[in-house]
């Protein structure tokens, strides 16, 4: 059993590190683009058609493409920004990529849901448009960012499975290689215990830091 | 204070144009409460919003304490908003920050220090009468102490003209009196200008000194309250003291009597009971009411005599020569 401990954390080390980073670039380039799209829409703070039009259609693709797919179609992309298309530094890449336009949305719904009467008040307070996305959207989105990000984090654990197709490594790869192709059952249970263990745990972690954010009436 | 000169604002969409805004002007002094009253739809909120550019006239000028906002660059007018206070119907108060952040919150904007901030907010919670509920989120508070916090963010910045756009409208009618009174106070206190916005006859009649009605973008009457009462005619006279459909019986005279001004401050009945002396005749009082208006006593007073108006001429003289106005109703 010594060897399947091994292995197992190995493996959960390997689906922690594509997760943690994408989840990470994911926050950063869903929320701005969710922010754009919020900004150049119609009655936003900066409209724009053309550009929502866009941003939206790059949204749209990219969320209607089949991770497996995606994750190849960007292996050149990939091979550009970290210089190789194999390993756990390489599913990175994919993984970010897809994971960015599913939080966008997210976002997007979660800053839409901020009370427009609040925004008017901080217009009429002489509030600048980057003051009221830093101090107003943001914040009081908050607690409806954060849940997209946990609903994210768990799709980025999902799709780190795949990741075994580029190398990648993980717990969902493991399953496959040991418990699926090799008929070690017992490692394809430890690698769902596991997996489900994990997904449970994001989605406390998410539940109590929305409570904590959220002032709104119970 | 606030001069609107003659502004206008039309909207398209899907081929539908409506005209928000038809050539509206209002100016408001110093010191005064200026109540804008109106249906829904009337172009109210659009006329409020253009005091501050939040909605740009399509033609026309406003001068806000000297400064034409419609002239200014977009930083300027940042700058213009912050000197403009404005409290809202539905409050918009942050529910992520507690009452002190929400007040805290244009402070922010003109990047007041800290301990400053902490001080000015501190202030103008005891003003407001929150003294000690700084740290309660907008969720915990009843609509009338958001309202409170509302006015309190509003003063923040030391403003001379205070906005409101419908500030009671989501109140039950006893907050609302409590919110008018603590406008009233600040409005005398502190010599705030205030424009507000209402639906409500009653916020006029508790709290303001000039009014204006409108209709369809258009001002149809504006002025001083207790003038408008004495005009004849006035649609604000009918709203503020509504009397009931008249119904005359053959051969009698009903009449409807606004008193307003010195005529108001003897008591109605007095005239009543003057003029059935004076001519001998049976006079029948169907209806009225009588409140404290703009500082002083109003009403309105519907009256029956015998005989037809021509039959009454000496007597409707008679009260016309006492500073009354009157409406033959039939």
């Amino acid at each position: 059993m010594n060897g399947l401990d091994e292995i197992l954390v190995q493996a959960l080390r390997e689906t922690f590190q594509m997760v943690w980073v994408s989840a990470l670039l994911t926050a950063a380039g869903g929320l701005l683009l969710g922010v754009l799209l919020i900004l150049t829409g119609r009655g936003g703070l900066l409209p724009c058609l053309p550009v929502n039009r866009v941003l939206g259609l790059v949204v749209n693709v990219g969320r209607s493409l089949p991770f497996i797919i995606l994750m190849v179609a960007i292996l050149p992309f990939t091979r550009m920004v970290v210089g190789t298309t194999i390993g756990t530094t390489a599913a990175i890449v994919p993984l970010t990529v897809g994971a960015i336009p599913f939080y966008a949305r997210l976002a997007e719904t979660s800053l839409r849901e901020v009370d427009p009467a609040v925004v008017s008040a901080a217009r009429a307070m002489g509030a600048s448009r980057w003051q009221i996305v830093r101090k107003v959207l943001l914040r009081e989105a908050m607690p409806g960012l954060v849940a997209g990000l946990t609903i994210t984090v768990i799709t980025l654990v999902g799709y780190s499975a795949m990741a075994g197709a580029v190398g990648g490594g993980g717990l969902g790869d493991l399953a496959i290689r040991y418990g699926y192709q090799r008929f070690e059952t017992d490692v394809m249970i430890a690698c769902v215990v596991v997996l489900v263990v994990l997904v449970q745990l994001v989605q406390m972690l998410g539940d109590l830091l929305v409570r904590r954010l959220s002032h709104r009436q119970p | 204070m606030i001069h609107i000169e003659n502004i206008r604002k039309v909207y398209r969409a899907r081929g539908r144009t409506v005209t928000a805004l038809d050539d509206v002007s209002l100016h408001v002094a110093p010191g005064e409460v200026y109540g804008v009253i109106g249906r829904s739809g009337a172009g109210k909120s659009t006329l409020l919003r253009s005091v501050t550019m939040l909605e740009r006239p399509d033609r026309g000028r406003v001068v806000v304490d000297g400064a034409d906002l419609s002239a200014l660059s977009e930083r300027e007018l940042r700058a213009a908003r912050q000197r403009i206070g404005m409290i809202h119907q539905h409050f918009g108060l942050l529910s992520s920050r507690d009452v002190a952040g929400n007040v805290a919150f244009p402070l922010e904007v003109t990047g007041t220090p800290r301990r400053e901030r902490l001080k000015r907010v501190a202030e103008l919670l005891d003003l407001v009468g929150l003294g000690g509920l700084g740290g309660a989120y907008p969720a915990q508070l009843s609509g009338g102490q958001k309202q409170r916090v509302g006015i309190a963010r509003a003063l923040a910045g030391s403003p001379s003209v205070l906005l409101s756009d419908e500030a009671t409208s989501a109140l039950d009618p006893e907050t609302t009196g409590s919110i008018l009174a603590l406008l009233r106070r600040l409005n005398r206190e502190l010599g705030l200008t205030v424009l507000l916005i209402t639906h409500e006859m009653d916020v006029v009649k508790n709290i303001c000194d000039s009014a204006a009605i409108m209709h369809d973008g258009r001002i149809t009457e504006a002025g001083g309250v207790r003038e408008l009462l004495a005009r004849p005619g006035s649609e604000l006279a009918r709203g503020l003291f509504p009397l009931p459909p008249p119904s005359a019986r053959p051969g009698t005279t009903v009449v409807d009597v606004t008193f307003t001004g010195e005529a108001a401050e003897e008591s109605p009945t007095r005239f009543v009971a003057a003029l059935a002396r004076t001519y001998s005749i049976d006079v029948d009082i169907l209806a009225g009411s009588i409140e404290d208006v703009a500082g002083g006593r109003a009403g309105r007073l519907r009256i029956e005599l015998p005989g037809s108006p021509a039959d009454n001429t000496a007597p409707l003289a008679h009260l016309r020569e006492r500073g009354l106005t009157l409406e033959v109703a039939a």
